[in-house]
């Protein structure tokens, strides 16, 4: 991929300030309302499909 | 993490399967537009059912997480325009609920790049996120906003201008943080101070 990396030092504190933001939020737990979302879409897809 | 076996075990099964793998990362994308953690939380499970039900729409073997970040993003600006609210409900739950750690070491508070971040414009943090902390390419970005590798690359270098002005970053080397309060008070008290080159 062709990832610009920055060479200034602002630009990589913002580039590594990013990266920690969107980490942060990925590392966390999903909330189990997804997960039962996911499980309500699947029952009302296939109510009579074998599962 | 790419081998072939997982590429063709996932064409040979439900593509919806693989939704639960990207909620992680759509909801870190979702924070990033709405800057509102309960806000985010709802354009995901909207985005969700979006594309449960649109999940024929998507081509098995090209990259889900492009797919789903194009109808998340979809779904936050015609929710935006539905609702005529030009001005987000930024609550400070983005900034807050990040877990802070103090920078002591010339690094940049999390907190005051937040704020920053947050009073950026739309299309600016998406770009940001996307080729900036999600991995996306440029050309993966401007696919999923539908616009062209140029523009993408240009909101991403002013998100990036902005930022540095915002939160006062320097481009020279060996950059020294000084908190604002510190800032403020020096600069206040001599205009005609002489910065080290």
């Amino acid at each position: 991929m062709d990832q610009e990396k920055p060479k200034s030092s602002a630009e990589s504190q913002i580039e590594e300030n990013l990266r920690r933001v969107y980490q942060q939020r990925l590392e966390e737990d999903v909330p189990d309302r997804f997960l039962s979302l996911l499980q309500q879409l699947k029952e009302q897809d296939s109510p009579d499909d074998k599962s | 993490m790419t081998n072939p076996e997982t590429a063709q075990h996932a064409a040979s099964t439900d593509p919806r399967e693989e939704l639960v793998e990207h909620l992680p990362a759509l909801r870190a994308f979702a924070l990033s537009l709405t800057r509102n953690g309960s806000a985010a939380d709802d354009l995901v499970q909207d985005s969700i059912v979006k594309a449960w039900k649109n999940i024929e729409k998507f081509e098995v073997g090209t990259n889900m997480r492009a797919w789903l970040f194009t109808i998340l993003r979809n779904t936050f600006y015609s929710d935006r325009r539905k609702a005529k609210r030009e001005v987000a409900d930024v609550d400070g739950i983005f900034a807050a609920g990040l877990s802070e750690k103090p920078a002591h070491d010339g690094r940049l508070a999390m907190n005051d790049f937040m704020v920053a971040f947050a009073e950026l414009p739309d299309e600016q943090r998406e770009a940001l996120i996307l080729v900036g902390a999600s991995g996306f390419s440029y050309e993966e970005a401007a696919v999923t906003c539908g616009v062209a590798v140029g523009t993408i690359k240009s909101r991403a270098n002013r998100g990036r201008k902005r930022l540095g002005e915002l939160l006062q970053l320097s481009d020279d080397e060996n950059l020294e943080m000084t908190d604002r309060a510190t800032m403020a008070v020096v600069n206040a008290g001599s205009m005609s101070v002489s910065f080290n080159k």
